[in-house]
């Protein structure tokens, strides 16, 4: 994977004159997201979605660069862009479809008054050149089309086959710069795509990128495999194999396809996650039907148990400073949600009332923490502070286990498990607001979605 | 004190008809194969091989390879003793054979728990079958949580014949 972030002067001193001086350099990173979750997004939801004109980007000349033409990435790359910021929930992206094309000279020097005509706040411009050496030049802009302003320009140097993180690229900037929050969309998934009968089910281990493009599966799905998560470094995907009828959790090495155990045991070991770092892992093992938690150095030595209370202490969520472990435990009589140190001291409940709680994540934000809660029949999807406050229920099925948190803490993806004989499990996501619920196309049934950061 | 008690064994018949609906598989098991059984761990003429899997059930009964658990429980109830001393008393004419104790999970728990859930059941028959006299290096344990459920469903009634432990004769 290739993608280099250039900067766009030189692309345009080839072209008509910037619309704006002061945005010859590329725009700050944006501002740290507001520690208040709540609040910049629940005014903007209800119908009030801010429009954004999308035509697609413009091509200097029709080039087939590895197969793949200019003008018709230059359309595709608006489809992603004008997806990832429908999906968002806060946006209502117009085109590419349905929109004029623009030419190669409009893209620094937008006809606003065409696009206010449109009721578009804002339009998105691009190009898609071919480099000369085998690559494709991406570039995109944001403007506002009644202030006449430039808001965002982003430039990128990419290998032809990542057209898509380019655009994802892109769209994080145009998010990023309208609402204030850090970026999400150019990141990836692992997940369990699942297929045949229910009793019997074949479950392998697949990635894709956070929207479900580039999609591919990992294991061939001889061997049951349950709970991947991606390393941090999207080199390594942790997880339970049921190979050999034993449960052991591996490290699978995505670039060469071969994969080691993290731990020598006998016992069944299970419910791994990486530290934030991606140095030390959390496992689960069971000894003697007593589970508890587990802390080893991801390149293997000696594992240190972190629990040792009778019944089941599983699985766990480092924050994201690394200081601390959010884990289930039922030594209260049900699955209760703790936090503790990460050596295993100041072992504290901060789950009460309503039911089980379990599966909790923490958010890469380190202000929420999304967990399963479990009662009246339904099980859904939650998130409380870590000190136990502010419990909210997002979402209401019958079944919604596992949440995993976007980069920026803003989405959880979780699964969906619907009832009956033919029942059915598939890869949902919802914002914070509860209101943004979204299913996630999968080419086979999906189960246990791990979201990782945002690429570099 | 006549009303009290009867009160007291309302409330005691309640509490069995109550513990046995949320615990047990329904009644609807299949009836135990009669006259297949043998205890003599010899050849049976049926061509079944005496220590294997087929030999088990046919001596255990189609349901008497498994025990079942209440909703997040693993006690073994007085029922799943008598399950298990029936298939001790295979196991011990028959001591060359190593097992598996698969304990599985309903479908309404989290993945993770039920597979610890899961040992916790198979463990706890490991251990009954151990203090009848079998010698527990010759069964292991694997847990498969809510992966493989038996009856394919959301009612209680599939939960019901899901929350099991499993003897499986591996071999030899």
């Amino acid at each position: 994977m290739f993608l280099r972030p250039i900067s766009l002067s030189l692309a345009l001193l080839l072209t008509a004159a910037p619309v704006a001086a002061q945005t010859t350099t590329a725009p700050t990173p944006p501002a740290v997201a507001p520690t208040e979750p709540r609040e910049t997004i629940e005014g903007t939801l209800s119908n009030e979605r801010t429009v954004i004109a999308i035509p697609s980007l413009a091509t200097s000349s029709v080039q087939t660069v590895a197969g793949l033409r200019t003008d018709s990435l230059g359309r595709q790359i608006a489809e992603v862009i004008a997806a990832d910021l429908e999906r968002s929930g806060l946006y209502e992206p117009v085109g590419p479809g349905g929109v004029r094309a623009i030419t190669r000279a409009e893209v620094q020097a937008p006809r606003f008054a065409d696009w206010q005509a449109r009721n578009a706040e804002n339009v998105v411009h691009g190009f898609v050149d071919a480099s000369g050496t085998g690559g494709l030049v991406v570039g995109c802009y944001l403007y506002d089309t009644a202030l006449g302003s430039e808001l965002v320009r982003k430039g990128f140097e990419i290998q032809p086959s990542d057209w898509r993180r380019a655009a994802h690229k892109c769209a994080d900037a145009i998010y990023s710069r309208l609402s204030g929050e850090a970026p999400f969309f150019d990141s990836r998934v692992a997940y369990i795509a699942e297929s045949g009968p229910k009793g019997n089910r074949i479950k392998r281990l697949a990635i894709m990128d956070s929207d479900g493009g580039n999609h591919r599966f990992i294991t061939n799905g001889q061997a049951l495999a349950i709970s991947p998560r991606f390393s941090p470094d999207y080199k390594k995907i942790v997880y339970v194999s049921y190979l050999n009828n034993r449960v052991r959790v591996f490290i699978y090495d995505i670039a060469s396809g071969s994969q080691k155990l993290v731990t020598e045991s006998g016992n069944a070991t299970f419910a791994p996650r990486w530290s934030p770092d991606g140095t030390q892992i959390l496992y689960s093992m069971a000894v003697g039907g007593n589970t508890d938690i587990y802390r080893i150095a991801a390149n293997g030595g000696t594992p240190v148990r972190l629990t040792s209370t009778p019944g089941i202490d599983v699985g766990g969520s480092f924050s994201p400073d690394g200081r601390k472990i959010v884990f289930e435990s039922d030594r209260s009589g049900s699955q209760q949600i703790y936090t503790m140190n990460i050596d295993g001291s100041n072992q504290q409940r901060i789950s009460f009332g309503g039911g089980r709680a379990a599966t909790p994540e923490w958010s890469p934000r380190g202000d929420l923490i999304a967990f399963t809660r479990m009662g009246g029949g339904e099980f859904r999807i939650g998130v409380m502070t870590p000190s136990g406050g502010g419990t909210r229920l997002l979402t209401n099925s019958w079944q919604d286990e596992a949440p995993t948190w976007s980069p920026n803490g803003r989405v959880i993806q979780f699964f969906r498990t619907t009832p009956g004989r033919e029942g059915k499990s598939s890869l949902w996501q919802v914002d914070l607001t509860g209101v943004n619920l979204r299913r996630l196309p999968t080419p086979q049934d999906g189960s246990d979605p791990s979201w990782g950061p945002v690429l570099p | 004190m006549t009303i009290r008690k009867s009160t007291a064994m309302i409330a005691a018949i309640t509490m069995l008809a109550v513990g046995a609906c949320a615990k047990k598989a329904p009644e609807t098991l299949p009836p135990v194969p009669e006259g297949t059984g043998t205890d003599t761990g010899t050849d049976t003429g049926t061509g079944v091989i005496p220590g294997s899997q087929e030999d088990f059930i046919a001596s255990v009964g189609a349901m008497g390879d498994r025990i079942f658990f209440g909703f997040d429980q693993y006690n073994v109830d007085s029922e799943d003793m008598a399950t298990l001393q029936t298939q001790s008393q295979w196991l011990q004419r028959n001591p060359a054979v190593r097992v598996t104790l698969e304990g599985h999970a309903d479908e309404r728990g989290t993945r993770d728990y039920n597979i610890a859930l899961g040992e916790r059941r198979a463990n706890a028959a490991k251990n009954y079958l151990a203090s009848l006299g079998v010698d527990p290096s010759r069964i292991s344990v694997i847990s498969y949580g809510k992966e493989r459920p038996a009856e394919i469903g959301s009612t209680e009634e599939a939960y019901a014949r899901n929350r099991r432990a499993v003897t499986v004769i591996i071999g030899r």
